[in-house]
C-alpha cells in the first residue's frame, strides 16, 4: 500500500514538474533573457510538450504556437544569438528529416548526403551573384537576380538536387549496406572536388575562393536578411517538411520503403519495384537537402566547397542515429541535441572556464578548452548511445493512425451526405 | 490453356543440376502439390517460377505471359504470389501493414496525391485499410491488427504470410511448405484453410509439402521430383501406388535386400 501511494506521489510529482517546465520555461526564458540555462530549459520544454500525453492536442498546439511564434522571436529580439541557434537547429532538423527518408525509412546508408546540400547551395549562389554572367552573356540576362527569385529557387534547388540524387542512384543503388555507404561517400567528395575545380575553363563556381555576396531572399522587394526572417522561413519550411515526410511515411510509398528495409526479397515478391522505390527515396532525400542548400547559401551570403565536407555528412547522420532512425520527431530531437551541444553547451562551458581563468580561480591552458574537444565529446556520446540505447532517443514506431484518420474523416463526410439525402 | 505451363525447365548452380528438364502444367482453380525428398529441387523449382533466377533454361508461361528474363516484382505483377519456407514477413511492421504492402500493386496513388493528401488518396487508403482488415479477419487473426508481425506466434505468422500473399489477389498462389513446424491439429486446420481459399476465393494453389497426409488430403494432382527430375505425376491415389515414388521415399528393394 505504501509503495502504491509512493508511486502515485512520484507520478504526480513528475507530471507537475513536466507541466511546470512546459508552462514556466517560456516565461523564464523571456525574463532571464540570455541565460543559457533558461534556454536549455526552454528547449527541454518543447520536447516535453511534444511527449506529453496529459495535455490534449488543441492545448498542445496553442502552447507550441505561442512558444514558436511569440516567445522565440521576442527573445531573439533582445538576443539574436539564441534565435540563430534555433534557426540552425531548424535547418539541421530539415536536413536530418531528409536523410532519414533514405537511412531511416528505406535503410540505405548514405554517407554523402552533404553533396546534395552543396548542389542546392550552388544552384542558388551561382545565379544570385554575378557568377552566372561568366557563362550567360549579360546582354541576355543580368545577374545577380533579385532576392524575389529565392522562393522559386527553393523549388529549383529541390528539383536539381533531386535529379542529381536520381542520377547518382542509378548506378549506386545496385549496391547494398557498407558498399553503398562507401560509394555515396565517394560521390559527395567528387561533388565537392568538382565544385572546387569548376573555375576553369569557364568559371562556374569560382573554385576554392567561394562565391559571395549571395543575394538574401526578398519578398516583393522587401529584403529579408535578419536572423528573425530566416527563423520564420525555416519554421515554415520545417513545418512543410514534417508534414510531407509524415505523409510519405504513412502512405503506400512509405510502406514500400519500410518493406524494402525489412526484407528486400520479400518486398520484391510482393511486387514492389525496389529500384524505382530506392531511387525515389534517394531523390526525395536529396531534394530536401537541395532546398536547404538554397537557404544556406542565401543565409550565409558566402559559400565555398569547404562548407560541404565529409564531417558535415557525418554530423547529419549522427543526428538521425542519435534521435532514432525512422522517427521524425526523434530525428528533430537529434538535430536539436547535436546543434545545441556544438553551438551552445560546449561554448558556454568554455566561456565559463575562461571566466574562471581570468578571475584567477583555476588555470586551464587554452589547449584544454572544451570547445576544441567538440568531436571528442561527440564521439563519446555516440559510443555511449551505441551501448545503452542503440535505437536512438525516440525509436521508430509504426502506427496506423493516419489511415484510421482517413477512415474516420471519410465516414463523417459520408454520414453528412446521407443526412442531406434524407 | 493451362494457367501455368513449364517446358524443359533446367536450372544449374555451377556443376549441380538442381532442376533438370522438368515439364509441368497446372489448370485454373486446381490445387497441385510438388513433393519429393529433401534436396530434390522443389524450392529451386518454386524460385525459378517466381522469377528469382532469370538465367534458367526452358520456358515458363503463366496466364499467357512468358516469364523469360523476368524479376520477382514483374512476376508478382502478373499476379503470382508466394510464401516462404522460412517465413519472411516484415517483422517491424504491423500485421495490417504487412497486408497493405501486399496490396501495393493495386494502389495507384502517386507522390502528388500523397504529399497533398488528396481526396483520392484518402479514399484509396481507406478502402485498402478496410480490405486489409477483412483479409486479416479472413485468415483468423481478428484483433491482432495492432501487433508487430514479429510478435505473433509461429502459426499465426504463417497465416499472416498467406494473408499478405492473398492481398496481391493472386491468380496463382505458391505455398512453400505451409505446414512446416505446425502440429497435427494445426496441420489439419491449414489443410481446411487451403481448401477454403481455393473454394471461396477461387485461387489456384501450387504447394510444396512434406506432410503426406496434408498432400494426399487436398491435392487434385501431385508431381514428384527427385534429384531435380520429375519422376511421377498423377492423382493422390496414383502417386501412392507408384513404384518409382515408393523407391524414392523408401529406397530400392534391391538395396533393402542387400542390407537384410
Amino acid at each position: 500500500m505504501e509503495n502504491i501511494s509512493k508511486l502515485f506521489h512520484e507520478y504526480i510529482k513528475r507530471e507537475i514538474i513536466q507541466l511546470g517546465i512546459i508552462f514556466l520555461s517560456p516565461i523564464l526564458l523571456y525574463v532571464f533573457n540570455g541565460n543559457g540555462i533558461a534556454f536549455i530549459l526552454f528547449l527541454l520544454s518543447l520536447f516535453l510538450l511534444h511527449q506529453s500525453n496529459k495535455l490534449n492536442t488543441k492545448i498542445k498546439a496553442i502552447i507550441a504556437i505561442v512558444d514558436l511564434i511569440v516567445i522565440i522571436p521576442l527573445v531573439g529580439f533582445a538576443n539574436s544569438y539564441y534565435l540563430d541557434v534555433i534557426t540552425q537547429i531548424g535547418i539541421y532538423a530539415i536536413l536530418a528529416i531528409g536523410l532519414n527518408v533514405v537511412v531511416g525509412f528505406t535503410g540505405l546508408l548514405n554517407l554523402g548526403y552533404v553533396g546534395f546540400y552543396a548542389v542546392g547551395a550552388y544552384t542558388y549562389a551561382i545565379f544570385a551573384t554575378s557568377q552566372a554572367n561568366n557563362f550567360i552573356s549579360p546582354a541576355i540576362l543580368k545577374f545577380p537576380i533579385s532576392g524575389n527569385w529565392f522562393w522559386l529557387f527553393l523549388i529549383i534547388g529541390m528539383v536539381v538536387s533531386g535529379f542529381v540524387g536520381f542520377l547518382l542512384g542509378l548506378p549506386v543503388l545496385r549496391l547494398r549496406g557498407d558498399y553503398l555507404a562507401i560509394v555515396t561517400l565517394g560521390f559527395a567528395e567528387i561533388i565537392r572536388i568538382v565544385l572546387n575545380n569548376l573555375d576553369k575553363p569557364i568559371n562556374f563556381t569560382n573554385g576554392p575562393k567561394g562565391i559571395t555576396p549571395v543575394q538574401p531572399p526578398a519578398f516583393f522587394g522587401i529584403v529579408l536578411n535578419q536572423t528573425i526572417h530566416y527563423y520564420f522561413i525555416v519554421l515554415v519550411l520545417l513545418g512543410l517538411t514534417i508534414i510531407a515526410a509524415n505523409r510519405l511515411n504513412n502512405s503506400r510509398v512509405g510502406r514500400a520503403w519500410t518493406a524494402i528495409r525489412e526484407d528486400e526479397l520479400a518486398a520484391r515478391t510482393m511486387g514492389i519495384p525496389i529500384v524505382k522505390m530506392k531511387l525515389l527515396a534517394f531523390s526525395i532525400g536529396a531534394a530536401f537537402a537541395g532546398m536547404m542548400g538554397v537557404l544556406f547559401a542565401a543565409k550565409q551570403s558566402f559559400i565555398d566547397p569547404s562548407s560541404f565536407g565529409f564531417m558535415e555528412s557525418i554530423g547529419i547522420l549522427a543526428m538521425v542515429i542519435m534521435g532514432g532512425m525512422g522517427n521524425i520527431s526523434g530525428v528533430i530531437i537529434g538535430a536539436l541535441a547535436v546543434v545545441v551541444l556544438q553551438l551552445h553547451i560546449l561554448k558556454e562551458f568554455s566561456n565559463f572556464l575562461r571566466q574562471l581563468t581570468v578571475a584567477g580561480i583555476i588555470n586551464i591552458p587554452s589547449q584544454l578548452d572544451p570547445a576544441k574537444y567538440e568531436r571528442l565529446v561527440f564521439g563519446l556520446i555516440l559510443v555511449l548511445m551505441c551501448i545503452f540505447r542503440p535505437q536512438g532517443f525516440l525509436p521508430a514506431k509504426r502506427t496506423m493512425e493516419y489511415i484510421k484518420k482517413h477512415v474516420k474523416k471519410l465516414k463523417k463526410t459520408e454520414n453528412k451526405k446521407d443526412v442531406f439525402v434524407e | 490453356m493451362a494457367l501455368l505451363d513449364v517446358k524443359g525447365l533446367t536450372k544449374t548452380f555451377g556443376g549441380l543440376v538442381a532442376v533438370n528438364n522438368i515439364d509441368f502444367q497446372m489448370e485454373d482453380k486446381q490445387i497441385v502439390s510438388v513433393i519429393g525428398p529433401n534436396g530434390a529441387g522443389k524450392t529451386t523449382f518454386f524460385n525459378v517460377i517466381s522469377g528469382y533466377y532469370p538465367d534458367h533454361v526452358g520456358t515458363i508461361t503463366f496466364g499467357g505471359h512468358n516469364l523469360k528474363d523476368l524479376n520477382p516484382e514483374k512476376v508478382a505483377a502478373y499476379r503470382m504470389a508466394r510464401t516462404f519456407q522460412n517465413i519472411r514477413l516484415f517483422p517491424d511492421m504491423l500485421t495490417v501493414e504487412n497486408i497493405l504492402v501486399g496490396m501495393h500493386l493495386h494502389l495507384s496513388s502517386n507522390l502528388f496525391d500523397i504529399v497533398l493528401n488528396t481526396k483520392r488518396l484518402k479514399r484509396e487508403e481507406k478502402e485498402a485499410y478496410e480490405r486489409a482488415m477483412e483479409l486479416l479477419n479472413y485468415v483468423g487473426l481478428e484483433g491482432k491488427d495492432n501487433e508487430l508481425a514479429k510478435n505473433l506466434p509461429y502459426g499465426e505468422q504463417r497465416l499472416l504470410e498467406i494473408a499478405r500473399a492473398l492481398a496481391i489477389k493472386p491468380k496463382l498462389l505458391l505455398l512453400d511448405e505451409p505446414a512446416a513446424g505446425l502440429n497435427p491439429k494445426e496441420t489439419e486446420a491449414m489443410k481446411n484453410f487451403i481448401i477454403k481459399i481455393r473454394d471461396e476465393l477461387g485461387h489456384s494453389i501450387l504447394l510444396i509439402e512434406h506432410d503426406m497426409k496434408l498432400v494426399m488430403g487436398l491435392s487434385d494432382k501431385i508431381t514428384v521430383i527427385n534429384y531435380g527430375v520429375k519422376i511421377a505425376e498423377g492423382t493422390p491415389d496414383e502417386i501412392k501406388n507408384n513404384p518409382e515414388v515408393i523407391k524414392a521415399y523408401l529406397g530400392d528393394d534391391t538395396t533393402t535386400d542387400a542390407v537384410a
